[in-house]
């Protein structure tokens, strides 16, 4: 037991390091910190340079495009990303959809979908929840009929709602879980199908937040003609795709790296506010001990998913316990916001989205940290109820880990 | 970054798992409390002739067995599941740390006889006034001719009952808190004027105030640098603290497995209480709260030898989360438990009641945050 890098790995930190500071896109830091809302473009430039490095699906198999690292280099990765403070690369394709296919479908659907999600030139949404099937997401009731075209191929035909898809105004495609057996036991009749989002009868509509941006929609579908061959996996099977889905997205969730950076923030934050005594904020004894203890629970996140990393290296594969990272990390990226809000102040009160632009010659209002303080945390508070709420990881640790 | 344990680690661990599951099981350790003496000198001699683990952290050259600190953590884990009474903490992690990090002349003949399980250890460092201040000190030691002459009072020297030598930390020059003049000196406990008042403590262990009246010491007795001994006792109460880190982990093992097991067979409603999803979740939270102890003892473990000021972090950081999932992970089995928690009869309360004392053990929570805060951010406003 011991807690050294290998010096391969440290080279491996200086090398990626180098990458990302020369090629990380200026004009996506301009956009992160005027905090306004990211276009399709912004999202993409990033990932197609790592794309072309051959680095952006750090988890997929080289057979498929990946760089083939191991566990403790992809958590080096991921921590260099965070504190080059990097726009993550959306989870949807590379993360979701994309170990899916490589381990469901067919080598027809390999090869046609797994280089343009690499390369991007597919944005991937997600189509699993609906309006009344949240945590209770086997109650799904999009439909999927078979049918045979005038051309003489089998098609489906889908009608229904998905909701809260995350970007979907950009999305090329959407992966849906849908009923295709109305009769069978609710988690039996379930087949997982892509979607080209510009077939007709798919509606996106925006769904406005608290923290007043359109970061999740409402996707319709209206007769949608799906062919057959658009389904990953058996007829009916979806659910075990879901499932995997589901345990793959929960790995690399808990953020880490990114609240590390999140409490430094929080530091640079507390020395530039002062606190009712008029010294810095840092210095007050109450405030302080949050940082304290949101820096000690952070150890223990850090610690808990490096245990989990290593069995995962030991060829155990991402376990329920990954239930213990989501429900631990999304905590702490909360408590982080939280703290960043208080600390704002008064300043945390005005709202300057779409509130017509100054002509760039007006005075900014309070500072920078507050502008995007409370939005932010109205924000955050998606991470305990997505990915399977906080509730539903709990069912998962009671059931899978102590067998209640 | 490795988190397997060695062959050697693993065995260790096997040996004294099952040997404590022959030899100390629950109703053995009832007796073992309620006895006259209190704990059982026959179990020690067999730690070290058949078992060897008292010498588990020493180096080969020393008579050990060329483990380190993880040893100490394997053993302490797995003493807390069976709450081991006898005294390794004191012994071994303390008295055998201060040895080895001393440089004393005679450090080698004394861990031998600590590993021959002849010399047994308890740490003399609390006073009344002083809670958790490990310089706060009224105990004197005056120089007399090449030796020293020892008085004061100390508090709630745990162990001491079985103890044949007390480390005594005692100010040769300063001021009653100051970090400089404080030094260390191992006395014989039945030398001429040690007088102890025993008592048994609520965890099922013993321990005793210790007067020290006109104790002469000869000049070997010193353990360290003279006046300059704070650095070593913090550095020694770190790795005990980092051991019963581990013993909590330990401890709070048997406090979530106990409640399971309770919980799968207890029936109300007409149907066994762990179906219930309130208690489910909070059975989970248990689970967490003890994951996160073992990563956090793994983690301070491992940074023992780092720089004074890392280490002294890790171990604080640890310690807080520790005591809290240790107050979580008890009161919550207590509460699952019902009424039956509410007995002596069951285990189950008394592993709630030594994770109690190891919560406030070597400083509370407060006290690790206070001092991790500091040495986080520097001094406070």
């Amino acid at each position: 037991m011991n807690l050294d890098f290998s010096p391969e790995d440290l080279a491996f930190r200086e090398e990626v390091r180098a990458f990302i500071a020369e090629n990380y896109p200026a004009s996506l830091r301009a956009v992160q910190e005027e905090g306004e809302e990211m276009a399709k473009e912004d999202f993409l430039s990033w990932h197609r340079i790592l794309a072309k490095k051959g680095w952006v699906a750090p988890a997929w198999p080289t057979e498929y495009g990946g760089p083939g690292w191991s566990s403790v280099q992809r958590y080096i990765w991921s921590e260099e990303l965070a504190r080059a403070d990097a726009v993550p690369i959306l989870p949807f394709g590379i993360n979701m959809v994309g170990p899916v296919i490589y381990t469901f479908a067919t080598p027809e659907q390999k090869a046609r979908f797994l280089p343009p999600t690499l390369s991007g030139d597919i944005w991937w949404a997600q189509g699993y929840s609906e309006p009344g099937a949240g945590s209770d997401l086997a109650s799904l009731k999009t439909k999927a009929e078979r049918f045979t075209g005038d051309d003489g191929k089998e098609y489906y035909l889908v009608n229904g709602q998905k909701t809260w898809t995350t970007l979907a105004q950009h999305g090329d495609w959407i992966f849906c879980l849908v009923r295709t057996d109305p009769t069978a036991k609710i988690q039996e009749g379930i087949s997982f199908l892509l979607i080209d989002m510009k077939s007709p009868g798919v509606t996106v509509r925006p769904i406005i937040t608290l923290g007043g941006e359109h970061e999740v929609n409402e996707v319709w579908f209206e007769n949608v003609k799906v062919p057959v061959e658009n389904r990953i996996y058996e007829e009916n099977k979806g659910w075990t795709c879901a499932k995997f889905l589901l345990a793959h997205e929960r790995s690399g969730i808990a953020g880490v790296a990114r609240s590390k950076r999140g409490i430094e923030r929080i530091r640079q934050i507390a020395a530039e506010e002062l606190a009712d005594d008029g010294n810095p904020l840092i210095q007050d004894p109450l405030f302080r001990r949050k940082i304290a203890e949101l820096e000690i629970d952070l150890t223990a996140l850090e610690f808990t998913e490096l245990r989990t990393l290593a069995s995962e290296h030991a060829g155990k594969g991402p376990g329920p316990e990954s239930s213990v990272l989501k429900i631990k990390g999304t905590e702490i990226q909360q408590r982080i916001t939280e703290l960043v809000l208080e600390a704002s102040g008064n300043y945390g009160a005005p709202y300057f989205r779409g509130f017509p632009k100054e002509g760039g010659n007006a005075l900014p209002i309070g500072p920078d940290h507050a502008r995007r303080a409370a939005p932010t945390y109205f924000n955050v508070r998606k991470t305990s109820i997505y990915g399977g709420s906080n509730e539903i990881q709990r069912n998962i640790i009671a059931k899978m880990v102590l067998g209640l | 970054m490795d988190f397997n344990f060695s062959e050697e680690q693993s065995m260790l661990r096997d040996t004294i798992a099952s040997y404590l599951q022959d030899k100390y099981d629950f109703e053995t350790r009832r007796k073992i409390v309620s006895s006259e003496s209190g704990w059982r000198a026959d179990y020690w001699k067999a730690f070290a002739e058949e078992l060897g683990i008292l010498g588990a952290p020493f180096s080969e050259e020393l008579g050990g067995l060329g483990g380190g600190a993880l040893d100490n953590m394997i053993v302490m884990e797995e003493f807390g599941k069976a709450l081991v009474i006898e005294p390794y903490l004191g012994t071994v992690v303390i008295g055998g740390g201060f040895l080895k990090h001393s440089g004393h002349a005679s450090a080698a003949d004394h861990i031998a006889s600590i590993v021959a399980g002849e010399m047994v250890v308890a740490f003399a460092y609390a006073e009344p006034q002083g809670r958790y201040t490990w310089s706060d000190l009224k105990t004197t030691a005056t120089k007399d001719g090449s030796g020293w002459v020892l008085n004061g009072h100390k508090a709630v020297v745990v162990g001491a009952p079985f103890a044949s030598h007390l480390i005594v930390t005692a100010r040769t020059g300063g001021s009653q808190r100051e970090a400089s003049g404080v030094s260390v000196f191992l006395v014989d406990k039945h030398a001429k004027g040690v007088t102890t008042r025993d008592y048994p403590t609520v965890d099922g262990g013993r321990a005793s105030e210790v007067y020290f009246e006109n104790v002469s010491i000869p000049a070997d007795a010193l353990i360290g640098a003279e006046g300059a001994g704070l650095p070593l006792v913090e550095k020694v109460l770190d790795e005990a603290t980092a051991a019963v880190c581990a013993e909590g982990v330990g401890v709070m093992r048997k406090l979530h497995e106990g409640t399971l097991d309770y919980a799968k067979q207890r029936k109300q409603f007409g149907t066994a209480i762990s179906n219930f999803q309130v208690l489910q979740h909070r059975m989970v939270d248990m689970f967490i709260e003890l994951e996160q102890s073992v990563s956090m003892t793994y983690m301070a473990t491992l940074k023992l030898d780092e720089s004074d000021a890392e280490r002294a972090k890790a171990v604080s950081s640890a310690k807080v989360r520790i005591g809290r999932a240790l107050k979580f992970c008890g009161q919550n089995a207590i509460q699952i438990h019902g009424g039956m928690g509410m007995t002596d009869e069951l285990a189950i309360g008394h592993y709630f009641k030594r994770g109690t004392i190891i919560e406030g053990l070597f400083g509370s929570v407060d006290h690790h945050l206070t001092r991790y805060e500091r040495l986080s951010f520097g001094k406070a406003a």
